[in-house]
Parts: C-alpha cells; structure tokens; sequence
C-alpha cells in the first residue's frame, strides 16, 4: 500500500514527539521525577513508528522494558505514560510499573515484559489466541538484539513457525545488549539469518528508514493475517542514548564504546533527521512546517509534564491491589 | 446407588473433559499428552474427544509451553499448561515466576491471567534425583500465583475444576504416587474450593497436616496410633497458597500439639511456614515443640532402599506423633 501525504506526516510527527519525549526524560530523571530506571529509545523511533503505523485497531502489540517509544507509536495518551514513569496514579499501572511497564489495553498494547526476552513466547501465545478463536488478528512483538541469543528466541519462534501463528517478530538491533556490542553476543550478526532454522521468512532492513520499516512489517502483517505464519524483521539501528539506561547513565560512561562512533550515528543515522530531510525534499514538507511540529510536540510533551508532576501519589493501600484477580468472574 | 469409584488419574482427565465441554476457551497444551493420553496417563481421551486444536501436543520446550499459555491467558484464553515433571519447571521459572505471576499488576490490573500449570511431582518409583522432587514450596513463596496439591481422587477433581474456574494462575501438582490410587467420585458437576483445608480424620491428641504421598501414609499411622488409644486428627491443607490457616489452628487449640509432613526436602518446606504461622497465632495454646517429618538434606537416589531412607514413611510419622506425647 502506497503511503500518503497525510500518512507520511502523521507518522513523522510521531516520530518527533516519542524523539522530544525521549531526549527530556534524562533531565527529570536527574532531577527525580523518575524513580527507578528509564530506558529511552533515541535512534530507534521509525522502527516503532514504521512498525506501529502497520497494524490494525484491532491487532495486538507486545513489548519490552524499553517500550514507551512502542507505545506512543501506538497512540497511547502521552500524559498517561509520562505519569507512569514519574510512578503516580494516574499512570496506565497506577505507578506500580514504572519506566519498564507501559501498556494501553484500549489500544491493544498488552504491556511489555522486562525480562528481556521474556515477552517472545507470550506474543507467541497471543498469536495462538489469535488462531483459536480465528479473529483475524495479528501479534506485533517487539524485542532487541540481545533478546535474540536468549532460549526464549528459540523455543518461541520454532513453535509460532510449526504452528503458524499469527505473530510478527520484530528485532530492533540496536547493537549493543547493555554494554555488550553484538560483534561480542552473535555467532552470527545476521540475526535475520535465523529465521531459515525456522522455516519463517527473515528480512534484515535499515532500521532507520521508517518507510522501509513500515513496508516490510506490512508485508509481514499481511501474510500473518493471511494464515501464512510468523516472520522475522531484524532491523538495524543505534542506541543513540549515551547509555543503556537513565540510571546506568549516572555511574558509568561511554568508554565501551569505540571512540566517535556515537557522534557519527547521530550525524548518518539519526532516523527523524533522515526522514525530515525525505520530507522536505519531495515537497510534502518545509522547513518552517518541520518547525511547527517540533513546537507542537514540544507542547504536548509539556502539557504531558504539567499532567504527570501535578497528579496524585499512588494510595497506600494500592501496593496490595491487582496481585489476584476477584474470583466468581467467571 | 453404590459410590463410582475411579483413580486419581482418571479423575484428572474427568475434570478437564467437563471444563472443556463447559468452555470453550479452555484448552490443554504440553508434552506427549494428546493421542498418548500423557506420560503419566491423566490426560487418556481427550484428544480423542475435543481433537488436536483443543489438545495440543508440544515440542520439549517448557519455556514456550507456560510462555504461549501466559499470552493466550493475557488475551482471555483458558490454557491448561502442562509440565510433565515438577522438577523441569526449572525451565519455565522465569514464564512461571516473572510472567504468570505478575502480567495482571504490571497492566494495572486489566487483564486476568486464567491459567493452570498442571504438573505432577513427588517420588518413591525409583526415578532418581531430576524426576522425584517436591518443588511446592517454590511457588508458594510467590504472589501472584495460587498452589494446590490435593491427594486423593475427589480433592483432584473438585480442585482442578476450581482451578481452571480461577480468573488466576494455578499451579496444580499431581503427586504421581497417588495416581493409581481409587476413590468415591460423584458423577454430577462439584468443585472444591480453593483455600480450603479438609480435614480427613478426627481426633482428639495430636494434629497431623499432610498432603501429597505423606497424606495417606499418615492416616495409616492414625489408624495404627488409634490401636495403641493415641487419636490423631489428620488435615489435607489441599491448597498451599492460599494456606487455610484458621483450619490448622482450630484443630491445634483443640488438641495442643502439631506434627507436618511432607515429601518435600525438609529446610525451607512450606512445613517450615505452617510451623511459623501456627507459633505465631497460636503459640500459648501449644503443649509441646512442633515436629516436622520431611524429606532431609539429600539428592533422592534412584536404589529402592536408598530412597526408602531418605523419603519419610509411616513409622517417622508415628515416632514423630510419639516424641510430643
């Protein structure tokens, strides 16, 4: 399906808000907004926005700790997310999950599992919901380079291939699992490769190229829904964030990685930049329009602020809360 | 009208056949229990009824069995997850401990996880030290799940049946000595409710809590103690989290000592915490130390008098009843 304008522009401003979004929380993480940890997702935006962009209402997304990218992808109220990461109660846990455990039942987003790797198996499972009850749905898993070396990867996608559910496997390599470089966690960097062992269909694209992204996961999508079974999407980006995590950030530096690399991604391969130029040079946008909607963006981040920092605490009594669900729903 | 009787296996598959024909979200996945009808044989028939949708054989992957139920529970599936041995649940701790468990709190309440994870542990058929093992413990320290653990046909039905009922996680552990096992099992629809102790046998002097293999071999002791004018009240716990405590400390104030026993290796059995609990809430109505009988410290070995040693039998029970007379 060929994009339009309107497509085109909604997916950039996308783009732009998750990247404003991402780059302020070091700040509030300094200043303690944020407790715990955070993990921000600069240089991986059109894979969540090209991904996301693929999907129907009605398909399911699964995610990991580093997720609020996923999740503003996939419209999530901004406010209510930026809440949860500052741990107040009008966060979509009521504070209880923090940075690592967005979710947005309304839209499908069924969470995300911060074990990484944790949440392959369980997309998996919701790809076999999906076939039971032939609802014509697709699972959209997101997880990362270092996920794929867990078991996980293997016992998940052998039985979503021998089963042929419907769930789309989506490896943003960001090349680096914490401190780890891939060179240093893969036999083999062609994590794509992989997807022969399986018998699914393996595709290694250029992970900051969200119309490449959103390509190829339509296609994926496509053939999921079709009953053709799961794919596997390796895209290639970089973890422009300094480090692995807000709270790694305040310990440790950037030493592990090789001198300048980080400077020369952010001047190639920052995706937003990559596409704003796209935009601007077919004429769908001008430079005082691209001005516009970081403005626009930068707003609702702000107003996602005045909204996280004003809401309440969690209750006391709500640490007991939502550990069992009420019997007798049934 | 005479009682039916069936085994403990038979009634297994029994309850999975009537939840399954009740709801159609309930289906049942692991290894070798389809047209094989399970290692252990509890699940005979139900391929051959609900078809291999509904009764799926899966690779040896516990990982991506209990990983698949939790996301077709996190959806509003009823999955039955099958791990054929309590001691390779080790592979799917992580599914079971960091997911199962906790998917419902970390999406602020949202979804219910409905799920079982049917297993079956304990040992005394000469298995050895990687298929013999006693693992309840592990799970009841974890909240977010529940642990039941009946022992005797009826309990395993009515108790299963509640647990795919449940809007929550089930560990459901079949001990595989009690399997052949026959007992009274109505025909018509019943549940036992989960939380609920039972309590198997009355008396008067001393309180035995037991449960798994341990079950039977102590109302064999109550029955011997009996001869010899000693009345031990035996309770069945059946659910392990949540523990029916108020049951266990009825029966203590009435007769003032406690022995438990379990299969279970000794240090850190849930024996360890129904022993805390009842000194905690019932300490001033004790007469004497409470006696644990357990499996001790060890690897369970394969050699039939080795594991006679090690596992606790009748006799342990009876020494242990008489040590706090």
């Amino acid at each position: 399906m060929q994009l339009s304008k309107e497509d085109l522009l909604s997916m950039y401003r996308r783009m732009v808000a998750i990247r404003i979004f991402e780059m302020s929380l070091p700040r509030y993480f300094e200043e303690g907004y944020i407790v715990g940890t955070g993990h921000v997702s600069m240089g991986e935006e059109a894979v969540a926005v090209g991904a996301c962009h693929a999907l129907e209402e009605r398909d399911y997304i699964m995610s990991t700790h580093r997720a609020h990218g996923h999740v503003l992808a996939r419209g999530a109220d901004m406010r209510v997310i930026l809440a949860e990461v500052f741990g107040k109660a009008t966060g979509c846990t009521g504070g209880k999950g923090g940075s690592m455990h967005v979710s947005d039942f309304e839209r499908n987003f069924l969470g995300t599992s911060a074990i990484v790797g944790g949440g392959i198996t369980l997309a998996g499972g919701v790809g076999l919901a999906i076939k039971m009850r032939r609802s014509n749905q697709v699972c959209l898993d997101f997880f990362g380079d270092g996920a794929s070396n867990r078991g996980t990867f293997h016992e998940g996608l052998n039985l979503a291939a021998l089963w042929k559910v419907p769930t789309v496997f989506l490896c943003t390599n960001n090349q680096y699992a914490m401190t780890l470089p891939q060179s240093k966690g893969c036999a083999n960097l062609d994590i794509s490769a992989r997807a022969a062992a399986y018998n699914m269909p393996g595709y290694r694209i250029d992970g900051t190229d969200v119309i490449a992204v959103y390509e190829t996961v339509k296609a994926a999508v496509d053939r999921a829904r079709r009953g053709e079974g799961p794919s596997l999407i390796e895209c290639i980006t970089y973890r422009l964030s300094p480090e692995h995590s807000l709270r790694v950030a305040t310990v440790a530096g950037t030493e592990y990685r090789p001198k300048g690399e980080l400077e020369e991604w952010w001047q190639k391969y920052d995706p937003v930049k990559i596409f704003r130029e796209k935009l601007i040079a077919t004429g769908y946008l001008t430079e005082e329009g691209a001005k516009q909607i970081e403005a626009e963006a930068q707003r609702e981040f702000e107003e996602a602020v005045d909204f996280a920092i004003s809401s309440p605490e969690p209750s006391p009594e709500t640490a007991f809360e939502d550990i069992y669900a009420p019997e007798g729903g049934d | 009208m005479a009682e039916r009787k069936i085994t403990y296996r038979e009634a297994i598959a029994e309850a999975i056949k009537e939840e399954m024909a009740r709801d159609e979200r309930v289906f049942l996945m692991g290894e070798d229990l389809g047209k094989f009808g399970g290692a252990f044989g509890t699940t005979r028939g139900l391929y051959q009824e609900f078809g291999e949708e509904r009764v799926k054989d899966t690779p040896i992957s516990e990982t991506a069995i209990v990983g698949f139920g939790v996301g077709a529970a996190l959806v509003g599936m009823r999955p039955i997850v099958e791990i054929m041995r309590i001691d390779w649940s080790t592979i799917a701790m992580d599914e079971i401990v960091n997911h199962a468990a906790k998917m419902r709190y970390l999406s602020g309440g949202k979804p219910e996880l409905a799920m079982v994870i049917k297993t079956n542990a304990e040992g005394g058929l000469g298995l050895g030290a990687q298929h013999s093992q006693s693992f309840e413990a592990w799970f009841v320290h974890v909240p977010g799940l529940k642990v039941v653990m009946p022992s005797d046909p009826y309990d395993g039905k009515g108790i299963l049946k509640a647990a795919i009922r449940d809007p929550n996680p089930v560990v459901f552990i079949e001990p595989t000595t009690l399997l052949s096992l026959s007992g009274a099992v109505p025909d018509e629809d019943y549940v036992v409710p989960l939380g609920k102790a039972a309590i198997k046998r009355e008396g008067k002097d001393v309180t035995v809590v037991a449960w798994g293999t341990l079950l039977p071999k102590a109302l064999n002791a109550a029955q011997t103690l009996a001869g010899e004018g000693i009345e031990v009240e035996v309770i069945d716990p059946r659910t392990l989290r949540p523990l029916d405590i108020d049951t266990i400390v009825d029966s203590v104030k009435k007769t003032g000592r406690l022995v438990v026993a379990h299969q279970a290796i000794k240090t850190c059995g849930v024996g360890a915490e129904i022993v805390a609990q009842v000194q905690e809430i019932a300490f001033d109505h004790l007469d004497a130390p409470i006696k644990r009988v357990a499996t001790p410290d060890v690897i369970i070995p394969v050699n039939r008098n080795l594991e006679r040693v090690v596992f606790p039998q009748e006799e342990e029970i009876i020494a242990a009843v008489k040590s706090i007379l």
